[in-house]
């Protein structure tokens, strides 16, 4: 039947589970759908028309944390914002993983002030950080791709 | 279970307590918002938003249902508020520049434009003509920028895919031309108190033509896909609707106001950055429903187009910035060789200039509408307030009397049509 008959004997190829599992895993990652502010406009170009994210596999976003595994956080994270925000990343299910978009998101940018949690990592965690204000395009496919990377080098046991 | 970073297993209470997500409002005050009978269950209180796909951002609205029919709609703001009004105080006035490109990110010139042209009438500056008309072919592809995410967006929520690739696939024209004078995609700050940050750069003029060449077919690609689209007009014409008296009194501006039949532009009732010079129309509608909102918005992507095209055209040669060197930065050359010119250098960056003590306010027309910057200086060199006059805050007051008797489907379409965007209601 199909490829195999027409290639004959393919034989096996032999890896470890962990490997096998962190290859899938990377490539099929869904992304939330969700835009805080200036960066959600750069991520919306990201899988618009030029950039193009579904060549890397991650262009089914999800408008529902639960079925998303990936959680783009694309702008400056409000004092207001920062509870909604935590519900959001418990409400994904494991494995999940979070990319900190631009300055804002990494640090608290140019926003040094009362208003702005001084970086998202202080309230999930990060894996990847993307720096630029807003970063482009380029800088975020480049963050997915270390984001994919990390994932496939990850241990299983580490969302037991 | 273990997520990546131990420390972060369980929610810290530090950052989370200090708000929550709640309406911030008494049991009393939410019994005048919402009908008696949603205490009776009659009628059902549904959340929309934070996180909402057709929200435009982080916009939260309370709904009350009675079946599909949306009785009423509490908005609750704040989501995205970041300070930048009150950041402005602890800045020189250049430095203040940057900030306004992330009020409304759609449009970061005009915010330039509205904040340095307020500076500038607090210093009373003449600003070059050159200057003035570069402002202007810029603030007409920011409109036309702003204009397209609208629709891409709007149309998306509404049910039209392709529309959204189509728009996105245009925009990136005009952020190459941002990218080429300013350096950057998005956070421009090309204007400057006095002029611009520096001459437009050789191959512009190419990019902007290309766009002027482009655009009419592009735009009637639009139109085949939506004007009398029968699915598109079913769920816009005679949704949304707001009569011309209740546009005026929730302040409403732009688009949004011009699509219920008042003729009212900035740019023809108090022009600014020589806009009298150029011929345009303000394209008006009639009904205030959503439909006649997309229409005028439609109509000003030709009207943008118009007006560049004159620019360009009788674009001036000469300076790009005044000739005061209390304001204007000396040109790097003569930092080399002119002690003056060193010492000027050396105060506008430490320091800043300092600006007269008084009150202004000057407005420009954004996409969204009216976007006007006050300034209350003190003499020193960081103004004593800054307070911006943010369109979508003003649009967005009148969501809970467009959107009475509509179906909660037509919510998205409603939102949309006012064209709103959080950065700029925040703040």
């Amino acid at each position: 039947m199909g490829l195999e008959q027409k290639l004959g004997d393919m034989g096996v190829v032999t890896t470890s589970l962990e490997k096998a599992v962190g290859w899938a895993r990377s490539n099929a990652i869904w992304p939330m759908l969700f835009g805080l502010a200036c960066c959600a406009i750069e991520m919306m170009s990201t899988q618009a028309s030029r950039y193009d994210l579904s060549r890397f596999g991650m262009e089914l976003m999800r408008a529902s944390p639960r079925q998303s595994d990936l959680m783009i956080v694309a702008g400056r994270v409000s004092r207001k914002m920062a509870p909604v925000l935590r519900t959001l990343y418990d409400q994904m299910p494991d494995p999940k993983w979070v990319i900190a978009m631009g300055d804002c998101a990494s640090c608290g940018g140019v926003f040094n002030n009362y208003a702005i949690v001084q970086g998202v990592d202080e309230i999930v965690p990060v894996d990847v950080y993307v720096a630029g204000c807003p970063p482009r395009p380029e800088t975020l496919i480049e963050g997915i791709l270390k984001l994919q990377d990390k994932i496939k080098q990850e241990p299983l046991k580490k969302w037991q | 279970m273990p997520a990546n970073n131990p420390t972060l297993h369980e929610a810290p209470e530090s950052v989370l307590t200090e708000s929550n997500a709640q309406l911030d409002i008494t049991l009393e005050q939410l019994k005048k918002l919402v009908t008696p009978r949603a205490f009776t269950g009659e009628t059902m209180l549904l959340n929309m938003g934070p996180q909402h796909p057709s929200t435009h951002g982080v916009l939260r609205l309370l709904l009350e249902l009675d079946g599909e029919t949306i009785v009423s709609c509490i908005p609750d703001i704040g989501f995205l508020h970041t300070g930048i009004e009150k950041t402005h105080e602890g800045k020189t006035y250049s430095k203040g520049i940057p900030l306004t490109d992330r009020i409304d990110y759609l449009a970061p010139l005009s915010n330039n434009l509205a904040y340095v042209g307020c500076v500038e009438k607090l210093l009373d500056l003449e600003v070059p003509l050159r200057a003035q008309y570069i402002r202007v072919i810029l603030l007409e592809l920011t409109r036309m920028n702003s204009h397209l995410v609208w629709l891409g967006t709007h149309a998306l929520d509404i049910g039209a895919m392709s529309v959204f690739l189509y728009c996105m696939r245009e925009r990136e024209m005009i952020l190459d031309v941002y990218e080429l004078v300013a350096g950057a995609r998005m956070m421009t700050s090309y204007f400057r108190v006095g002029g611009l940050w520096r001459d437009i750069p050789p191959g512009f003029t190419d990019l902007v033509q290309k766009i002027l060449d482009v655009f009419p077919e592009r735009l009637l690609e639009y139109e085949k896909l939506l004007k009398d689209n029968p699915m598109w007009k079913e769920r816009t014409v005679g949704i949304g609707v707001i009569g011309k008296e209740d546009a005026i009194a929730y302040g409403m501006t732009g688009p949004s106001l011009r699509g219920s039949g008042v003729n009212y532009d900035v740019r023809k009732a108090y022009p600014y950055s020589s806009y009298d010079q150029f011929e345009f129309s303000v394209p008006v509608g009639s009904n205030g429903d959503v439909y006649d909102r997309y229409r005028c918005r439609m109509e000003e992507f030709h009207q943008s187009l118009k007006i560049i095209e004159q620019a360009m055209k009788r674009l001036p040669a000469g300076p790009v910035m005044v000739d005061n060197r209390k304001i204007a930065p000396p040109p790097k050359h003569e930092i080399a060789y002119s002690m003056e010119s060193l010492i000027h250098h050396f105060k506008l960056w430490t320091e800043g200039f300092s600006v007269p003590e008084g009150e202004a306010y000057f407005a420009v027309e954004s996409g969204k509408g009216e976007f006007g910057c006050y300034i209350s200086a003190n003499g020193g060199p960081k103004p004593r307030r800054v307070h911006f006059r943010a369109p979508s805050l003003c649009n967005l007051q009148a969501l809970p009397r467009m959107s009475r008797g509509c179906l909660i489907a037509d919510m998205v379409a409603i939102v949309g049509s006012i064209d709103i965007v959080l950065g700029e209601v925040d703040r």
